[in-house]
């Protein structure tokens, strides 16, 4: 929408409000522009959130720290012998299945969200039905960066020492935000779906539990029964996995990332849009 | 400014599964006025704006908002009107001025300019000294003002206010008024709702009356009050044996039926002007009848409903509807 001058002042005694004109002024929808702006200020709205919540990163502090040392001493000896052997196979599945958790809050706090008043507001606004949704996610890829640095730092202090150096590092950090970024929307349409947050959190666990363990996140997948491998194989955050382990082990920027890419524009493509449409709906 | 109606809308349905919230509501809301919507709660008020406000999906009918068709085109229709709801629609996690802020740049505003404005309106809205505090330390009053200053962000030319003063205390609904009566001189047309007769008679120019969610009346405050008169005197005779000579009295005087209540010796008459109360007092005196205790009372929601519905016997289907 432009700002003229007749729709500003808002002094005691502005000009008078003539109907037609702005009639003349509406827009039949939100452009590209406006919605990116919408998106940002939105994106400002979920970071001061944070700001002022900070207990909303509990999971994304706690779970690196533990998970990483946890899994490691428990299963380092027996999945690979040593934990220092396992440490390669283990951080990048400690990163996938951290990505994940911080996508399932994501699903839960939109619906927490869309309960509150000020959603109303939101829909009652001339905006891109996605702002609502996609700010906060934008927002969250602060908590995407965190997680994923905090991985991979408690790794580096109990042994691990990547092959793939820094940028190998680097670009395996960034596929892990831009995969947990993706996923998300599968979480963001089921908070947009759900009737609670609480239904939200439950049908999450349900999905993000099959998808991190029955993947290759934190045993070979050679080791699993035909039936499960094949599954294990065709699910995405296997590939994810496993390009984070080509990234950081090697440094090498193989054929996995090109699927773990691929994999995540799907997940995009299909979900993004159920998402809108299911908020849109919910009016 | 043509002869264009802010809303028009005709034969609005909701049905929310089988109950039928709003049934066939017609509304005609002229530019540039206070148009009131009245009714008690669950009558489908709060349903019909929210469809108009693109909020609900319309299931029947057809609604214009100038000019504009509120199903085809609801994006237009959300920069024509501006909503102010029941629960103040903030964000309580962020401070009054930052809520204003966020609402301008979301309408497109430059991040300057919607600082300017938040700032003009919490000044305006009188705001200022709790602009950077938690909304959580704002009164119930407070948090309306704040809504409705978020609604004024663009000046729309329709605004919506969804019962703009339900549980503010009597001082800060009087404020709440003043504030209202303002964005109509400033040429904005007002849709509201309310449960109060004295509101909608306060601020309306016309009223429409929703019963279950049926239109029941429509018609300026002033005319729907002589329909049950404009007060009434309420009277308890000293002697309950008198009830019969005195609705004589009243009846001759006045030329209206005194409504009798159960308790012995008290009545209810209608009164078309205040000023009739001391005639017919002295009627009373001069008849030798005695009173034992007298008030007049201004006719409430109640009364103006029993008197809209209460020939509600050609309209069997309400018993129907649940």
């Amino acid at each position: 929408m432009t700002t003229t001058s007749t729709m500003s002042p808002t002094t005691l005694n502005p000009q008078r409000v003539d109907p037609s004109a702005v009639v003349a002024r509406t827009t039949s929808h939100s452009s590209v522009q406006e919605s990116w702006v919408q998106i940002l200020a939105m994106a400002w709205r979920a970071v001061k959130k944070m700001r002022r919540k900070p207990e909303q990163f509990f999971d994304v502090l706690i779970q690196p720290l533990l998970f990483t040392a946890m899994f490691a001493f428990i299963f380092g000896g027996a999945i690979s012998g040593s934990v220092s052997d396992y440490l390669p196979v283990l951080i990048p599945g400690i990163l996938a299945q951290t990505a994940l958790t911080v996508c399932m809050a994501t699903g839960v706090q939109l619906r927490e969200d869309m309960d509150k008043g000020v959603f109303d507001r939101f829909k009652s606004l001339p905006i891109a039905r996605i702002a609502p949704l996609a700010g906060p996610m934008i927002a969250d890829l602060i908590r995407y960066g965190i997680a994923s640095v905090l991985t991979l730092v408690t790794g580096l202090v109990i042994g691990y020492r990547p092959g793939g150096g820094v940028l190998g590092c680097v670009g395996g950090v960034a596929l892990t935000v831009i995969a947990g970024w993706s996923l998300a929307w599968i979480f963001t349409w089921l908070g947009t779906m759900a009737r609670s947050a609480q239904s939200v959190q439950g049908i999450s666990m349900m999905i993000m539990f099959p998808l991190t363990f029955l993947s290759n996140a934190f045993v070979p997948a050679e080791t699993l029964p035909g039936w499960l491998e094949a599954f294990v194989k065709v699910n995405p955050v296997s590939h994810v996995v496993s390009a984070v382990r080509d990234l950081f082990n090697d440094g090498a920027v193989t054929a996995e990332v090109g699927w773990a890419l691929i994999g995540c524009m799907v997940v995009v493509a299909v979900f993004a849009p159920l998402a809108v449409r299911s908020y849109s709906r919910k009016m | 400014m043509a002869d264009l109606s802010a809303v028009r809308a005709e034969s609005l349905v909701k049905n929310f599964g089988d109950f039928r919230a709003v049934d066939e509501i017609d509304l005609h809301v002229r530019q540039g006025e206070i148009f009131g919507v009245l009714g008690p709660n669950g009558a489908g008020k709060t349903t019909t704006l929210r469809m108009l406000a693109t909020l609900l999906p319309i299931d029947g009918g057809h609604a214009e908002i100038f000019g504009v068709d509120v199903r085809r085109e609801p994006h237009r229709i959300r920069q024509l009107v501006g909503v102010t709801g029941q629960y103040a629609s903030v964000d309580d996690d962020l401070t009054a001025r930052e809520n204003l802020w966020l609402f301008a740049r979301l309408q497109g505003l430059t991040s300057a300019r919607a600082k300017t404005i938040a700032g003009d309106l919490l000044e305006r809205f009188g705001l200022q000294e709790a602009a950077d505090r938690p909304l959580s330390q704002f009164s119930g009053g407070m948090r309306r003002r704040l809504d409705l200053a978020s609604s004024l962000i663009t000046r729309p030319p329709l605004i919506f206010l969804d019962e703009p003063t339900t549980g503010l205390d009597p001082r800060t609904r009087g404020q709440m008024w003043d504030t209202i009566r303002e964005l109509v001189t400033d040429g904005s047309t007002i849709l509201l709702t309310t449960q109060y007769l004295d509101e909608a008679d306060q601020l309306a120019d016309r009223v429409a009356v929703i019963d279950r969610g049926r239109k029941v009346a429509e018609d300026t405050p002033d005319a729907l009050k002589t329909q049950v008169g404009d007060s009434s005197l309420q009277l308890s005779l000293a002697d309950g044996s008198d009830t019969a000579l005195a609705a004589d009295v009243v009846r001759r005087l006045l030329g209206e039926e005194p409504v009798l209540t159960p308790e012995s010796g008290r009545m209810n008459i209608p009164l078309p002007d205040p000023n009739r109360a001391a005639d017919v007092l002295i009627s009373l005196r001069e008849a030798g009848l005695g009173i034992s205790s007298v008030s007049v009372a201004k006719p409430t929601l109640d009364e103006v409903f029993l008197a809209l519905t209460g020939h509600g016997a050609d309209e069997p289907q309400i018993e129907a509807v649940r």
